[in-house]
């Protein structure tokens, strides 16, 4: 009888065991970084059963996640994600161990650990404890820093071992995950099964207090924060979380740092030593991309000149209320972008084409795009003369929108003006002859409009 | 006298000689073209709109479909366009497959204008000799990529396929070839007397008019203007070989024929320098996500294709599909032009100078 239930014990932790497991792992890759921790090949039945928990587990969250990254307009970092993502998801649902294995070689990482083929219930039961801590930490630190959001975490674990590992391993993945999140300043939030609902909260938490940590180039003064009954596992679990958070971070910044958040207490010391390097890793390379962001939009552009050029000329001639707006668009190769008022996009056109010290003779692109909120024409204009580029926008009305031709300017505007007006419905007046170029006149709706229905007679 | 009366003729879209399926409604007073109206849109396929739905790398197909003669250049416009807004470097040896790719691809383009030109105006054989060597660097291309026109070889951040061993030394001996063969060609036709009555002097118009229509190519180059996106404004490593841009003063039908020729030759020296310069080896694909989303933003990008300058315009709201996208395709805008040269020339006459324009009807519908 007892024996039974020590079984069903073991069952349990092993499983929460394997959740926190995968679930760090998952988010260790996010990072674009492998963290190791190879769960056990070759766990008992129980044990793989418990594997399998966590896959699915994990899977659903990477889901969740994909969905959030998916709303999400992120630069490079989150493509990096991405696909650190895809891969998290696969691996889980993979075997494991084999995968973090290849990984951890291809990405030239140190592997951590060998595999806890060996664990016995004792380890596991202090890892479910450290994870614990891990994730009150996190909390704390949180409070500390004067964060605002927090809350009370499942302080209230109760006696039930397997909640407590539960709510442990959810918090761990949640501070793990977090750190990613902080770094591509994306929170994200873990999905969570049916287990470790309670935890959910505690995680969200968690996660937003590892960010806020993270953000503050993770100032790591050990505090102290076991909340947990078990003292004596405290100080280790510290140390597991601060190495943890420390190495995630550092990771995300690509400082290359590896953490051990195993669950071993042996890993501890070796732990601690990564840890402090992991810092010092972040708080270079978190210092150094905090500063390098600002310093990169600071470089003025080489086209800068070109662009206060033609403003000034502009305004020295027509006067100041024609441009909406100027700037340099860093996407394009630099390209000096003016925004005419609606009403001055004819006179700017013409400005821009006949101003000797201008000169664009060339209208090398012309189209309209519906941007919902209004629609807008782009022109991309050249000077042969100077050989410089300009775009031109105009953002006018979505409904009934109008603005000025420009054939009489560049007989090149001609087709491309039918064309807008075809796609988009974008009417061109002074324009001589304004027709469905594409889709012919019996042609109902402008396909190329958001709103577009396509028209069927037998509908 | 006589009694003379305007009548509508109309020419196309099914017609050998309109390059697909490309309809002018002529008034006609006599043999003298009065007006000339275009009529276009038969081959619209909606590709902007469909891409709206697609990520960008399952984009790249479609552009094999818009200028279906030079597929090479309209897939690099697109992947140059995402690597712009992504900011992605390139590895070398892609850099170097995608201009030996896109060399060949302008090298087979002008030979097909060639021969289709030279059959128009009702030379049989010269369309023979062009789509043998033609032929040549469509094998070359398949065995690259393995399609034979609609290529989809490029992707973002490189290239879908290495080189298959001794490929570079195929493309090598194709140079010297290549330039015999032309050699033959103007033995062939560049003298005939014939085809100089039916070409100098016809569809003549000048540079002001060329930037004014936005023409760009053989057909902004035929009247002078040194302009080559290639030379001017270099993208991928185009700076690094010694080629020349061609241009001509006349403005007319046979400067265009010579600015075509005179580029195989331009093409085959890069060629020539690519296959020298071809890295050993190296990556064919930069690290790229799975999943590629262009920032938020807008970029648009031209580079060079054999008819002139094709445009990418991007406008992303960081999702994987583009929120906006547009080509500039430069027969849609070269087309432009041809009412104006028509007015007041012979019927005989419009086929030469349509045929000069070098258009690909897919690329005009889109």
């Amino acid at each position: 009888m007892s024996g039974e239930k020590d079984l069903e014990q073991l069952k349990k932790e092993a499983a929460a065991k394997a959740k926190a497991a995968a679930l760090a792992k998952m988010k260790a890759k996010e990072l674009g970084e492998e963290k190791e921790e190879a769960p056990s090949e070759d766990l008992d039945i129980a044990k793989q059963k418990a594997a399998a928990a966590a896959k699915a587990k994990a899977a659903a969250l990477a889901k969740m996640k994909a969905k959030e990254q998916g709303e999400e307009k992120e630069e490079a970092p989150s493509e990096d994600l991405d696909i650190a993502k895809q891969k998290a998801a696969a691996a889980a649902k993979a075997k494991a161990a084999a995968l973090a294995k290849m990984k951890a070689k291809e990405q030239g990482e140190e592997k951590e650990e060998a595999p806890s083929e060996d664990l016995d219930i004792a380890k596991q039961k202090a890892a479910a404890a450290a994870k614990a801590k891990a994730a009150a930490l996190a909390k704390m630190k949180a409070k500390e820093q004067g964060e605002e959001k927090e809350e009370a975490p499942t302080e209230d674990l109760d006696i039930a071992k397997q909640k407590a590992a539960a709510a442990a391993k959810a918090k761990a993945a949640a501070a793990a995950k977090a750190k990613a999140a902080a770094q591509a300043n994306q929170s994200s939030e873990a999905g969570d099964d049916a287990k470790a609902k309670a935890a959910a909260a505690a995680k969200a938490k968690a996660a937003a207090a590892a960010k806020a940590k993270a953000a503050a180039l993770a100032k790591q003064s050990g505090e102290s924060g076991g909340d947990d009954e078990k003292a004596k596992a405290i100080a280790a679990a510290k140390a597991k979380a601060a190495a943890a958070a420390k190495a995630k971070a550092a990771a995300s910044a690509k400082a290359g740092g590896a953490a051990g958040d195993d669950e071993k207490a042996k890993a501890i010391a070796a732990a601690k030593a990564k840890a402090a390097a992991a810092a010092a890793a972040k708080a270079k390379a978190g210092g150094g991309t905090v500063k390098a962001e600002p310093a990169e939009e600071a470089k003025p552009s080489p086209n800068q000149p070109y662009l206060d050029k033609y403003i000034r000329v502009i305004e020295e001639h027509l006067g100041n209320d024609h441009i909406e707006d100027y700037y340099i668009n860093n996407l394009s190769k630099d390209v000096p972008t003016l925004v005419a008022k609606p009403e001055s996009y004819y006179k700017i056109a013409e400005f821009l084409k006949y101003n000797e010290q201008l000169g664009f003779d060339y209208l090398s692109e012309l189209h309209g795009t519906d941007f919902e909120t209004h629609m807008e024409v782009y022109v991309h204009l050249y000077s042969y003369k100077n050989s410089q580029s300009v775009a031109l926008k105009v953002k006018i009305d979505r409904d009934g929108p109008t603005i000025d031709s420009l054939q009489p300017l560049w007989e090149g505007a001609n087709w491309p003006e039918c064309e807008a007006y075809d796609l988009l419905g974008i009417k061109f007046n002074n324009h001589p002859n304004l027709h469905r170029i594409m889709l012919g006149e019996e042609w109902v709706g402008h396909p190329l409009r958001k709103d577009y229905e396509p028209y069927d007679v037998e509908v | 006298m006589l009694r003379t009366e305007e009548m509508l003729l109309n020419v196309g879209p099914q017609h050998p000689s309109t390059h697909g399926v490309f309809r002018l409604v002529l008034k006609i007073d006599g043999e003298t073209i009065v007006e000339a109206k275009p009529v276009i849109g038969y081959l619209h396929r909606g590709t902007e709109k469909l891409a709206e739905d697609l990520q960008y790398t399952q984009i790249i197909p479609y552009t094999d479909r818009m200028d279906y003669v030079s597929a090479m250049t309209n897939n690099y416009v697109i992947c140059h366009a995402v690597e712009t807004m992504m900011d992605i470097k390139v590895p070398e040896r892609a850099e170097y497959l995608r201009v030996i790719a896109m060399e060949l691809g302008r090298v087979a383009s002008h030979l097909v204008w060639f021969g289709t030109y030279l059959l128009d105006l009702g030379a049989t054989s010269p369309l023979l000799y062009a789509f043998r060597e033609r032929e040549m660097i469509i094998n070359m291309l398949n065995e690259l990529s393995g399609a034979r026109l609609t290529f989809n070889y490029m992707r973002v951040g490189g290239v879908k396929w290495d080189a298959p061993e001794g490929w570079i030394d195929k493309v090598r001996e194709f140079v010297p070839y290549m330039h015999e063969q032309l050699k033959g060609y103007h033995m062939l036709v560049t003298g005939n007397e014939i085809f100089m009555n039916r070409v100098k002097g016809i569809g003549t118009y000048t540079k002001e008019d060329a930037l004014n229509y936005s023409l760009s190519g053989a057909n902004l180059r035929c009247t002078g203007v040194k302009w080559d996106l290639r030379k001017n404004e270099p993208y991928s490593i185009y700076d690094r070989f010694d080629f020349d841009v061609v241009t001509r003063e006349t403005g007319d039908a046979w400067a265009r024929y010579h600015v075509r020729l005179d580029e195989i030759e331009e093409s085959l020296k890069i060629l020539e320098q690519a296959c020298e310069q071809f890295p050993a080896e190296g990556e064919i694909l930069a690290k790229v996500p799975k999943i590629i989303k262009a920032p938020k933003g807008e970029a648009f990008v031209r580079i060079e294709s054999p008819r002139g300058e094709i445009g990418c315009y991007i406008a992303s709201d960081g999702k994987k599909e583009p929120y906006r996208l547009k080509f500039r395709r430069p027969s849609f805008y070269n087309l432009q032009i041809l009412p104006k040269l028509l007015e007041g020339e012979t019927i005989a006459n419009l086929i030469s100078i349509l045929g000069a324009v070098d258009i690909i009807l897919g690329e005009v519908d889109g």
